[in-house]
Protein backbone atom coordinates (compact mmCIF):
# COMPACT_ATOMS: atom_id res chain seq x y z
CA UNK A 1 0.00 0.00 0.00
CA UNK A 2 1.33 3.24 -0.72
CA UNK A 3 -0.24 6.92 -1.02
CA UNK A 4 -1.53 7.50 -4.44
CA UNK A 5 -2.54 11.26 -5.95
CA UNK A 6 -4.80 11.04 -8.97
CA UNK A 7 -7.00 13.61 -10.48
CA UNK A 8 -10.97 12.87 -10.90
CA UNK A 9 -13.52 14.79 -12.55
CA UNK A 10 -11.15 17.85 -11.98
CA UNK A 11 -10.84 17.16 -8.42
CA UNK A 12 -7.00 15.77 -6.86
CA UNK A 13 -7.26 12.51 -4.28
CA UNK A 14 -4.85 10.99 -2.02
CA UNK A 15 -5.91 7.65 -1.64
CA UNK A 16 -3.92 4.99 -0.05
CA UNK A 17 -3.71 1.60 -2.85
CA UNK A 18 -1.63 -1.11 -3.91
CA UNK A 19 -0.20 0.27 -7.18
CA UNK A 20 -1.90 -2.63 -8.91
CA UNK A 21 -5.33 -2.04 -8.01
CA UNK A 22 -7.31 -1.55 -10.33
CA UNK A 23 -8.68 1.77 -10.87
CA UNK A 24 -12.16 0.87 -10.67
CA UNK A 25 -12.04 -0.03 -7.18
CA UNK A 26 -10.09 3.10 -6.08
CA UNK A 27 -13.07 4.86 -7.97
CA UNK A 28 -15.47 2.57 -6.08
CA UNK A 29 -14.26 1.97 -3.05
CA UNK A 30 -11.85 5.12 -2.20
CA UNK A 31 -13.35 7.73 -3.68
CA UNK A 32 -16.87 6.62 -3.57
CA UNK A 33 -18.13 7.15 -7.21
CA UNK A 34 -20.22 4.07 -7.74
CA UNK A 35 -21.37 5.03 -10.97
CA UNK A 36 -18.87 2.96 -12.85
CA UNK A 37 -19.37 -0.26 -12.73
CA UNK A 38 -17.91 -3.95 -12.58
CA UNK A 39 -18.94 -6.37 -14.90
CA UNK A 40 -16.09 -8.89 -15.94
CA UNK A 41 -12.90 -7.50 -14.41
CA UNK A 42 -11.10 -8.91 -17.62
CA UNK A 43 -11.97 -5.75 -19.99
CA UNK A 44 -14.85 -7.39 -22.21
CA UNK A 45 -17.84 -6.00 -21.16
CA UNK A 46 -16.68 -2.28 -20.68
CA UNK A 47 -19.24 -1.40 -18.01
CA UNK A 48 -15.90 0.26 -16.33
CA UNK A 49 -15.42 2.39 -19.23
CA UNK A 50 -13.66 5.93 -17.90
CA UNK A 51 -12.06 8.71 -19.81
CA UNK A 52 -8.57 9.30 -18.93
CA UNK A 53 -7.61 12.08 -20.63
CA UNK A 54 -10.42 12.50 -22.55
CA UNK A 55 -9.84 8.52 -24.20
CA UNK A 56 -11.78 5.62 -23.06
CA UNK A 57 -10.19 3.08 -20.27
CA UNK A 58 -11.56 0.23 -19.04
CA UNK A 59 -10.07 1.06 -15.45
CA UNK A 60 -11.16 -3.07 -14.48
CA UNK A 61 -7.51 -3.49 -15.79
CA UNK A 62 -6.20 -0.24 -15.49
CA UNK A 63 -3.46 -0.16 -12.40
CA UNK A 64 -3.99 3.08 -10.62
CA UNK A 65 -0.27 3.82 -10.59
CA UNK A 66 -0.69 3.37 -14.51
CA UNK A 67 -2.99 7.10 -14.52
CA UNK A 68 0.09 9.11 -13.20
CA UNK A 69 -0.61 12.68 -13.82
CA UNK A 70 -3.40 12.32 -16.48
CA UNK A 71 -6.76 12.80 -15.50
CA UNK A 72 -9.86 10.55 -15.67
CA UNK A 73 -13.47 11.32 -16.08
CA UNK A 74 -15.82 9.29 -14.80
CA UNK A 75 -19.73 8.86 -15.43
CA UNK A 76 -20.13 11.63 -12.80
CA UNK A 77 -17.79 14.51 -13.98
CA UNK A 78 -18.95 14.69 -17.54
CA UNK A 79 -19.50 18.28 -18.43
CA UNK A 80 -18.77 18.55 -21.70
CA UNK A 81 -21.45 20.06 -24.85
CA UNK A 82 -21.05 16.57 -26.39
CA UNK A 83 -21.75 14.77 -23.21
CA UNK A 84 -24.63 16.65 -22.15
CA UNK A 85 -26.50 15.98 -25.60
CA UNK A 86 -25.76 11.88 -25.53
CA UNK A 87 -27.34 12.09 -22.11
CA UNK A 88 -30.13 14.31 -23.44
CA UNK A 89 -30.65 11.52 -26.01
CA UNK A 90 -30.33 9.11 -24.00
CA UNK A 91 -33.06 10.05 -21.75
CA UNK A 92 -35.30 11.25 -24.57
CA UNK A 93 -35.04 7.96 -26.53
CA UNK A 94 -35.87 6.10 -23.27
CA UNK A 95 -32.39 4.51 -24.06
CA UNK A 96 -31.69 1.93 -20.68
CA UNK A 97 -33.68 -0.99 -19.67
CA UNK A 98 -31.57 -1.96 -16.39
CA UNK A 99 -29.26 0.41 -16.63
CA UNK A 100 -26.03 -1.65 -15.53
CA UNK A 101 -23.84 -0.76 -19.10
CA UNK A 102 -25.30 2.52 -19.82
CA UNK A 103 -22.36 4.38 -17.62
CA UNK A 104 -19.68 2.43 -20.02
CA UNK A 105 -22.04 3.37 -23.11
CA UNK A 106 -22.18 6.87 -22.64
CA UNK A 107 -18.24 7.15 -21.72
CA UNK A 108 -17.82 5.19 -24.96
CA UNK A 109 -20.34 7.29 -27.27
CA UNK A 110 -19.05 10.69 -25.58
CA UNK A 111 -15.55 10.08 -26.48
CA UNK A 112 -16.69 9.04 -30.12
CA UNK A 113 -18.93 12.35 -30.60
CA UNK A 114 -15.99 14.28 -29.12
CA UNK A 115 -13.87 13.31 -31.52
CA UNK A 116 -15.66 12.12 -34.41
CA UNK A 117 -19.14 14.79 -35.03
CA UNK A 118 -20.90 12.42 -37.83
CA UNK A 119 -20.07 8.75 -37.28
CA UNK A 120 -21.38 6.11 -39.54
CA UNK A 121 -23.25 3.29 -38.40
CA UNK A 122 -19.63 1.67 -39.15
CA UNK A 123 -17.77 3.91 -36.63
CA UNK A 124 -20.37 3.10 -33.74
CA UNK A 125 -19.83 -0.38 -34.36
CA UNK A 126 -16.47 0.04 -33.72
CA UNK A 127 -16.65 2.19 -30.89
CA UNK A 128 -18.78 0.65 -28.84
CA UNK A 129 -17.84 -3.45 -29.90
CA UNK A 130 -16.46 -3.53 -26.24
CA UNK A 131 -19.46 -2.12 -24.49
CA UNK A 132 -21.88 -5.03 -23.97
CA UNK A 133 -25.86 -5.01 -23.21
CA UNK A 134 -27.02 -7.92 -21.77
CA UNK A 135 -30.77 -5.96 -22.08
CA UNK A 136 -29.75 -5.80 -25.87
CA UNK A 137 -30.75 -1.82 -26.10
CA UNK A 138 -28.54 -1.85 -29.01
CA UNK A 139 -30.78 -0.58 -31.26
CA UNK A 140 -31.89 2.21 -29.12
CA UNK A 141 -27.46 2.99 -28.18
CA UNK A 142 -27.43 3.90 -31.70
CA UNK A 143 -30.69 5.78 -32.75
CA UNK A 144 -29.60 7.85 -29.51
CA UNK A 145 -25.66 8.52 -30.82
CA UNK A 146 -27.25 9.41 -34.08
CA UNK A 147 -29.33 12.12 -32.43
CA UNK A 148 -27.20 13.28 -30.32
CA UNK A 149 -24.67 14.17 -33.41
CA UNK A 150 -27.53 15.70 -35.14
CA UNK A 151 -28.46 17.70 -31.88
CA UNK A 152 -24.75 19.25 -31.78
CA UNK A 153 -24.52 19.89 -35.61
CA UNK A 154 -28.07 21.86 -35.71
CA UNK B 1 -8.38 -27.51 15.37
CA UNK B 2 -8.68 -30.43 14.08
CA UNK B 3 -6.21 -32.76 12.49
CA UNK B 4 -8.32 -32.51 9.08
CA UNK B 5 -8.39 -28.89 9.18
CA UNK B 6 -4.59 -28.82 9.92
CA UNK B 7 -4.04 -30.89 7.06
CA UNK B 8 -6.17 -28.67 4.78
CA UNK B 9 -4.61 -25.85 6.57
CA UNK B 10 -0.92 -27.33 5.54
CA UNK B 11 -2.01 -28.27 2.09
CA UNK B 12 -3.04 -24.24 1.73
CA UNK B 13 0.61 -22.99 2.38
CA UNK B 14 2.04 -25.25 0.11
CA UNK B 15 0.10 -24.74 -2.80
CA UNK B 16 0.98 -20.83 -2.13
CA UNK B 17 4.51 -21.65 -2.06
CA UNK B 18 4.16 -24.03 -5.65
CA UNK B 19 4.72 -21.59 -8.53
CA UNK B 20 2.32 -21.99 -11.22
CA UNK B 21 3.23 -24.01 -14.22
CA UNK B 22 5.35 -21.90 -16.54
CA UNK B 23 4.86 -21.95 -20.32
CA UNK B 24 7.68 -23.20 -21.82
CA UNK B 25 8.79 -22.11 -25.63
CA UNK B 26 11.44 -23.77 -27.97
CA UNK B 27 14.74 -22.91 -28.34
CA UNK B 28 16.58 -21.25 -31.52
CA UNK B 29 19.65 -22.24 -32.85
CA UNK B 30 22.46 -19.22 -32.66
CA UNK B 31 24.59 -18.46 -35.75
CA UNK B 32 27.02 -20.32 -34.94
CA UNK B 33 25.43 -23.62 -35.39
CA UNK B 34 24.94 -22.61 -39.00
CA UNK B 35 29.10 -22.51 -38.85
CA UNK B 36 29.24 -26.12 -40.91
CA UNK B 37 26.99 -24.47 -44.22
CA UNK B 38 29.71 -23.64 -46.13
CA UNK B 39 28.12 -21.67 -48.75
CA UNK B 40 27.31 -18.18 -47.45
CA UNK B 41 23.85 -17.67 -49.48
CA UNK B 42 23.02 -20.84 -48.14
CA UNK B 43 23.86 -20.31 -44.46
CA UNK B 44 21.41 -17.10 -44.98
CA UNK B 45 19.12 -18.92 -46.02
CA UNK B 46 19.09 -21.06 -43.14
CA UNK B 47 19.60 -18.68 -40.41
CA UNK B 48 16.41 -16.96 -41.93
CA UNK B 49 14.82 -20.24 -41.70
CA UNK B 50 15.93 -20.48 -38.06
CA UNK B 51 14.88 -16.78 -37.00
CA UNK B 52 11.83 -17.72 -38.80
CA UNK B 53 10.59 -20.00 -36.02
CA UNK B 54 10.13 -16.49 -33.98
CA UNK B 55 8.62 -14.46 -37.28
CA UNK B 56 6.04 -17.21 -37.78
CA UNK B 57 5.04 -17.74 -33.93
CA UNK B 58 1.48 -16.66 -32.99
CA UNK B 59 3.05 -14.00 -30.80
CA UNK B 60 4.45 -12.27 -33.96
CA UNK B 61 1.77 -12.95 -36.38
CA UNK B 62 -0.81 -12.33 -33.77
CA UNK B 63 0.00 -8.21 -34.15
CA UNK B 64 1.16 -8.68 -38.18
CA UNK B 65 -2.70 -9.24 -39.21
CA UNK B 66 -3.45 -9.49 -43.22
CA UNK B 67 -6.63 -7.24 -42.86
CA UNK B 68 -8.78 -4.87 -40.20
CA UNK B 69 -8.95 -7.59 -37.39
CA UNK B 70 -6.00 -8.71 -35.20
CA UNK B 71 -5.73 -12.23 -33.98
CA UNK B 72 -5.38 -13.35 -30.19
CA UNK B 73 -3.94 -16.52 -28.52
CA UNK B 74 -2.04 -19.40 -29.90
CA UNK B 75 -4.84 -20.46 -31.45
CA UNK B 76 -5.00 -17.13 -33.31
CA UNK B 77 -8.54 -16.30 -33.58
CA UNK B 78 -10.21 -12.95 -34.06
CA UNK B 79 -9.76 -10.78 -31.18
CA UNK B 80 -12.78 -10.48 -28.96
CA UNK B 81 -13.99 -8.08 -28.39
CA UNK B 82 -13.96 -6.90 -31.88
CA UNK B 83 -11.31 -4.17 -32.81
CA UNK B 84 -10.30 -3.19 -35.83
CA UNK B 85 -6.90 -1.36 -36.62
CA UNK B 86 -8.10 1.92 -37.61
CA UNK B 87 -6.70 5.20 -39.76
CA UNK B 88 -3.42 4.84 -37.96
CA UNK B 89 -3.20 1.10 -36.56
CA UNK B 90 -3.43 1.77 -33.61
CA UNK B 91 -7.38 0.90 -33.00
CA UNK B 92 -10.74 3.07 -34.03
CA UNK B 93 -11.76 6.18 -32.71
CA UNK B 94 -12.98 5.43 -28.88
CA UNK B 95 -11.51 1.93 -29.25
CA UNK B 96 -7.93 2.56 -29.40
CA UNK B 97 -5.59 -0.34 -28.87
CA UNK B 98 -4.88 1.41 -25.46
CA UNK B 99 -8.13 1.34 -23.90
CA UNK B 100 -7.50 -2.22 -23.10
CA UNK B 101 -3.71 -2.65 -22.98
CA UNK B 102 -1.31 -1.10 -20.48
CA UNK B 103 2.31 -0.58 -21.05
CA UNK B 104 2.78 -4.10 -19.51
CA UNK B 105 0.84 -7.23 -18.68
CA UNK B 106 -1.95 -6.92 -16.04
CA UNK B 107 -2.07 -10.36 -14.62
CA UNK B 108 -5.00 -10.31 -12.65
CA UNK B 109 -6.81 -10.01 -15.76
CA UNK B 110 -4.82 -12.09 -18.23
CA UNK B 111 -4.99 -8.74 -20.37
CA UNK B 112 -1.17 -8.09 -22.03
CA UNK B 113 0.25 -4.89 -22.30
CA UNK B 114 3.71 -3.47 -23.94
CA UNK B 115 4.55 0.16 -24.68
CA UNK B 116 2.81 1.55 -27.36
CA UNK B 117 0.60 -1.41 -27.92
CA UNK B 118 -0.68 -1.68 -31.90
CA UNK B 119 -0.93 -3.63 -35.11
CA UNK B 120 2.26 -3.55 -38.12
CA UNK B 121 0.96 -1.93 -40.63
CA UNK B 122 -1.17 -3.91 -43.56
CA UNK B 123 1.92 -3.22 -45.85
CA UNK B 124 3.43 -5.13 -43.35
CA UNK B 125 1.17 -8.28 -43.07
CA UNK B 126 2.62 -11.80 -42.23
CA UNK B 127 -0.77 -13.65 -41.94
CA UNK B 128 -1.31 -15.90 -44.69
CA UNK B 129 2.01 -15.45 -46.03
CA UNK B 130 4.96 -18.02 -46.72
CA UNK B 131 8.46 -17.40 -44.81
CA UNK B 132 9.74 -16.84 -48.24
CA UNK B 133 7.14 -13.71 -49.31
CA UNK B 134 7.57 -12.12 -45.51
CA UNK B 135 11.55 -12.18 -45.71
CA UNK B 136 11.20 -10.24 -49.29
CA UNK B 137 8.75 -8.04 -47.47
CA UNK B 138 11.28 -7.31 -44.95
CA UNK B 139 14.00 -6.56 -46.96
CA UNK B 140 11.92 -3.78 -49.59
CA UNK B 141 12.34 -0.18 -48.17
CA UNK B 142 8.90 0.35 -49.74
CA UNK B 143 6.90 -2.61 -47.62
CA UNK B 144 8.94 -1.65 -44.55
CA UNK B 145 8.78 1.38 -43.02
CA UNK B 146 11.67 2.75 -45.52
CA UNK B 147 13.69 0.61 -43.50
CA UNK B 148 17.28 -0.14 -44.12
CA UNK B 149 18.32 -3.84 -43.11
CA UNK B 150 20.05 -1.99 -39.68
CA UNK B 151 17.09 -0.64 -38.77
CA UNK B 152 15.37 -3.75 -39.12
CA UNK B 153 18.28 -5.37 -37.16
CA UNK B 154 17.34 -2.66 -34.42
CA UNK B 155 13.52 -3.02 -34.67
CA UNK B 156 13.52 -7.07 -34.00
CA UNK B 157 16.66 -7.01 -31.36
CA UNK B 158 15.59 -4.34 -29.29
CA UNK B 159 12.23 -3.13 -30.19
CA UNK B 160 9.89 -3.22 -26.85
CA UNK B 161 7.01 -4.39 -28.24
CA UNK B 162 8.84 -7.14 -30.25
CA UNK B 163 10.53 -8.06 -26.95
CA UNK B 164 6.90 -8.65 -25.43
CA UNK B 165 6.63 -11.66 -27.41
CA UNK B 166 9.05 -13.54 -25.01
CA UNK B 167 7.17 -12.10 -22.18
CA UNK B 168 3.58 -12.34 -22.84
CA UNK B 169 2.16 -13.81 -19.40
CA UNK B 170 -0.98 -15.71 -18.88
CA UNK B 171 -0.87 -18.73 -21.43
CA UNK B 172 0.34 -17.59 -24.21
CA UNK B 173 3.62 -19.65 -25.46
CA UNK B 174 6.63 -17.28 -25.76
CA UNK B 175 8.25 -16.48 -28.60
CA UNK B 176 11.35 -19.45 -29.48
CA UNK B 177 14.53 -18.49 -27.72
CA UNK B 178 14.94 -14.85 -26.69
CA UNK B 179 15.38 -11.57 -28.18
CA UNK B 180 18.72 -11.59 -27.81
CA UNK B 181 19.00 -14.39 -29.62
CA UNK B 182 16.99 -13.69 -31.96
CA UNK B 183 18.47 -10.15 -32.85
CA UNK B 184 21.92 -12.41 -33.10
CA UNK B 185 20.61 -14.73 -36.15
CA UNK B 186 18.91 -11.57 -37.66
CA UNK B 187 22.08 -9.62 -37.87
CA UNK B 188 24.04 -13.13 -38.60
CA UNK B 189 21.45 -13.28 -41.89
CA UNK B 190 22.32 -9.63 -42.57
CA UNK B 191 26.11 -10.23 -42.33
CA UNK B 192 25.66 -13.13 -44.48
CA UNK B 193 24.15 -11.63 -47.54
CA UNK B 194 20.19 -11.27 -46.26
CA UNK B 195 19.48 -14.15 -48.73
CA UNK B 196 15.59 -15.43 -48.32
CA UNK B 197 14.38 -18.49 -48.96
CA UNK B 198 13.18 -20.48 -52.17
CA UNK B 199 9.55 -19.71 -52.78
Amino acid sequence: MSAISINVNGHAHQVDADAETPLLWVLRDDIGLTGTKFGCGVAQCGACTVHVDGDPARSCVTPVAAIGSRKVTTIEGLQSRTAKAVQKAWVELDVAQCGYCQSGQIMSATALLEQNPHPSDADIDHALAGNICRCATYVRIRAAIHAAASQLSA
Amino acid sequence: MSKASSVTAMLFMVSLTVPAAVVQSEPLKSPGDFASVTDQSERSRALFVEAGKVIQSPRCQNCHPNGERPTQADNMHPHLPLVVRGADDKGAIAMRCTTCHQTANFAPAGVPGAPKWHVAPLQMAWQGKSLAQICEQIKDPARNGKRTLAQIHDHMAHDELVGWGWHPGGERTPAPGTQQEFGELIAAWIQTGAACPAP
